[in-house]
């Protein structure tokens, strides 16, 4: 871990404002934050460990633990909410036995709410990993999850 | 010769599955030994539509929708290629009523062109908005731009123009020109649609921005959520940079312009200005106070344009038409076209750039077509998870900044959510206080502590537990969070709270649920 973080702080000390940059390319890299990143990131922007941690728990994209091999982002904001999904989100929650901000045991998958992800003619929307989906049913939902392997 | 077909990379477009569609095509043609070309445009604006297939023949553009990849083989055989009778036909996409009646102007070319490609841009009168401004002097851009009666399109409606001028005033070594990309309001996707589908018309306008106001470096501040806006961006940046409209001489005029896309991080409350200057800066996204303005003390330390994507979109057409030609276009203060964005519970939600003045009744049916799920419009939202739910009885109000604030709404960013009847409008504004208390900064009190109040006052009212005095706790607290936070998340998170009590009071008075 060393090494790679030392390469991103290499990369971006000398931009102005660095942070959330380097902070956005360690996850990147690892997948997220670990805490142990944090003293070292601090030394090297010369902030301290304070700062650096109230800017990494201040942002929802930010995790500081490893996440589930693919991540589902259930939107829950009002446009896909007048389409069903709060029925969607149970309907996750229910199919993946996990709730909100968790990670399936086998370690497949993580899911978030997400507050609108701009797909909002086509609601509800779902994001998995980087790829959106639009007017998503349950079953929809399970065929993406079985797709990726999660016959749980 | 080869055929051309146009297949939408936008990401609503993909959403619903217009990569399989591209690869559908590409296969059977292969198949049929049929040469054809594909290109990826960005969407019309038609989603109920999408994905939208376009053929072109001789001249003219025909389009199938919405189209999925099992419906491929039946295109080719119904020979679509030559505009073939098939059940998904639409015809001329140009004549499609729901296009042809829209005034697209800062839109103009979003889902016509290839949006990365610099040589359609330029053919479609790319970047004379640019030369035009590159003859002017700073004060007359800022000018054209002011007569124009451009408004900021984020949603706070102030004039661009007076905006540029304080940056312009204010002298000092270093100014910046920022583009607020962080389109977090549900119910609106322009700035996406237009990221995608034309991303040269952004960095065309805030080039311009900078001439106005003498900035040399730029920033769009992109949501982590818009992937596919990012490569757009990213993508024509680098052909920018390459054709020398970005860099040390802008289009050979000596002038450096610098930009680059950052992004943000999850963070609803950094499409507020000083809040997305402080992510900028990589810091936690916490509001400043103001005074001192952006435009005076922004980035750095420096003054510094921010503006929306719409209004910065809108700049090329201003100075390449005229601000006359603009300003002609909308009904009082209100100048200009709108993009209107209509979504949730609609038959034929997208985007629809228009004057300012359409009722928003002809908004929802001639346009939208009703709901979606065929039962009556009982509220829309307008203007985002911070504006006011419009009851039925109000939908002959006009979209514009007045005639909306007149019914104590507001139009934002020009996002229009429809609900059905099945809606319950008191968990709609309970949905109102839990999202500001999600997204909340925490710098002031009314904000981080009232929204929490709030949800459980709301949560006392429907459990039946005093509920006239809760109520008017509620209204109190919504008085607080008005007057008292320090910017818009908390100071509006009472619109929606507010308008559905004064709209749907019933909803609040049902049988005590626990």
């Amino acid at each position: 871990m060393t090494e790679e973080l030392s390469d991103i702080l290499d990369e971006y000390a000398q931009v102005p404002g660095p942070l959330l940059l380097v902070l956005h390319a360690v996850q990147r890299r690892l997948g997220f934050v670990p805490d142990a990143a944090v003293p070292y990131i601090a030394e090297r922007l010369n902030l301290s460990r304070a700062e650096v941690h109230g800017v990494l728990s201040f942002y929802h994209h930010f995790r500081r633990v490893a996440p589930g091999r693919h991540v589902i982002q259930v939107c829950r904001a009002e446009s896909c909410q007048a389409m069903g999904a709060e029925h969607l989100a149970r309907h996750a929650q229910e199919r993946l036995g996990i709730q909100f901000h968790e990670t399936t045991p086998d370690g497949a998958f993580s899911l978030e709410p997400v507050y609108c992800l701009g797909n909002c003619a086509c609601s509800p929307a779902v994001m998995i990993d980087e790829e959106l989906f639009g007017r998503v049913s349950p079953e929809q939902l399970d065929a993406l999850l079985a797709e990726r392997g999660g016959s749980r | 010769m080869s055929a051309v077909i146009y297949v939408p990379r936008d990401a609503a477009a993909l959403s619903v599955g217009a990569e399989r569609v591209a690869t559908a095509i590409a296969r059977e043609a292969a198949s049929r030994g049929i040469d054809v070309t594909l290109k990826r445009n960005g969407t019309r604006g038609m989603c109920w539509l999408e994905p939208l297939v376009e053929v072109v023949v001789g001249s003219e553009r025909y389009g199938y929708g919405p189209v999925t990849e099992r419906d491929v083989p039946g295109l080719f055989a119904a020979d679509f290629l030559h505009n073939g009778a098939h059940a998904l036909r639409l015809g001329r996409v140009a004549e499609i009523a729901y296009f042809a009646s829209q005034q697209r102007l800062t839109f103009e070319r979003v889902g016509v062109i290839e949006p990365t490609n610099l040589t359609d841009y330029l053919e479609h009168g790319g970047y004379e908005g640019l030369r035009n401004a590159l003859r002017m002097q700073p004060h007359e851009i800022v000018q054209a731009v002011t007569d124009s009666g451009l408004r900021g399109r984020g949603g706070a409606a102030f004039p661009t123009g007076i905006k540029w001028k304080t940056v312009l005033d204010t002298p000092a070594p270093h100014k910046y020109v920022t583009c607020n990309a962080d389109e977090g309001d549900s119910g609106t996707f322009a700035d996406r649609m237009l990221m995608e589908g034309d991303p040269f018309v952004l960095i065309e306008g805030m080039t311009i921005a900078a001439l106005a106001v003498g900035a040399t470096r730029g920033y769009i501040y992109l949501r982590i959520e818009y992937p596919h806006a990012e490569r757009a961006l990213t993508e024509a940046i680098r052909s920018a940079y390459s054709a020398g409209y970005l860099g040390p001489d802008v289009a050979g005029s000596g002038r450096r312009f610098d930009l680059e896309v950052r992004l943000g991080a999850g963070a609803y409350i950094c499409g507020e200005e000083t809040s997305m200057l402080e992510s900028l800066e990589g810091r936690r996204g916490e509001v400043r106070v103001r005074p001192p303005l952006p435009a005076v003390k922004g980035l750095f330390g420096r003054p510094t344009i921010v503006n929306n994507v719409i209004s910065l979109a809108s700049v090329p057409i201003i100075l390449q038409r005229g601000a006359a030609f603009y300003r002609d276009f909308g009904v009082g203060r209100s100048r200009g076209t709108m993009p209107i964005q209509l979504a949730g519970n609609i038959k034929r939600g997208g985007l629809v750039e228009r004057a300012f003045g359409i009722s928003l009744r002809d908004m929802l049916y001639d346009y939208g077509g009703g709901s979606a799920s065929g039962r009556p419009i009982r509220a829309v939202q307008v203007g985002g998870p911070l504006g006011a739910y419009v009851p039925a009885s109000q939908f002959d109000t006009a979209i514009d900044y007045e005639a909306l604030s007149g019914i104590g709404a507001l139009l934002g960013h020009g996002g229009i959510v429809a609900f059905d009847d099945t809606v319950d409008m008191a968990r709609m504004a309970r949905f109102a206080m839990e999202f500001c208390a999600i997204e909340s900064c925490g710098k002031c009190t009314p904000c981080r502590i009232g929204s929490t109040r709030g949800v459980e006052v709301i949560d006392r009212i429907l459990y039946g537990v005093d509920r006239d005095g809760n109520l008017r706790l509620l209204e109190d607290l919504c008085e607080t969070m008005a007057e008292g936070s320090l910017c818009g998340l908390g100071g509006m998170t009472p619109f929606p709270v507010r308008s559905a009590l004064r709209h749907f009071r019933d909803d609040f008075l049902k049988p005590p649920t626990r």
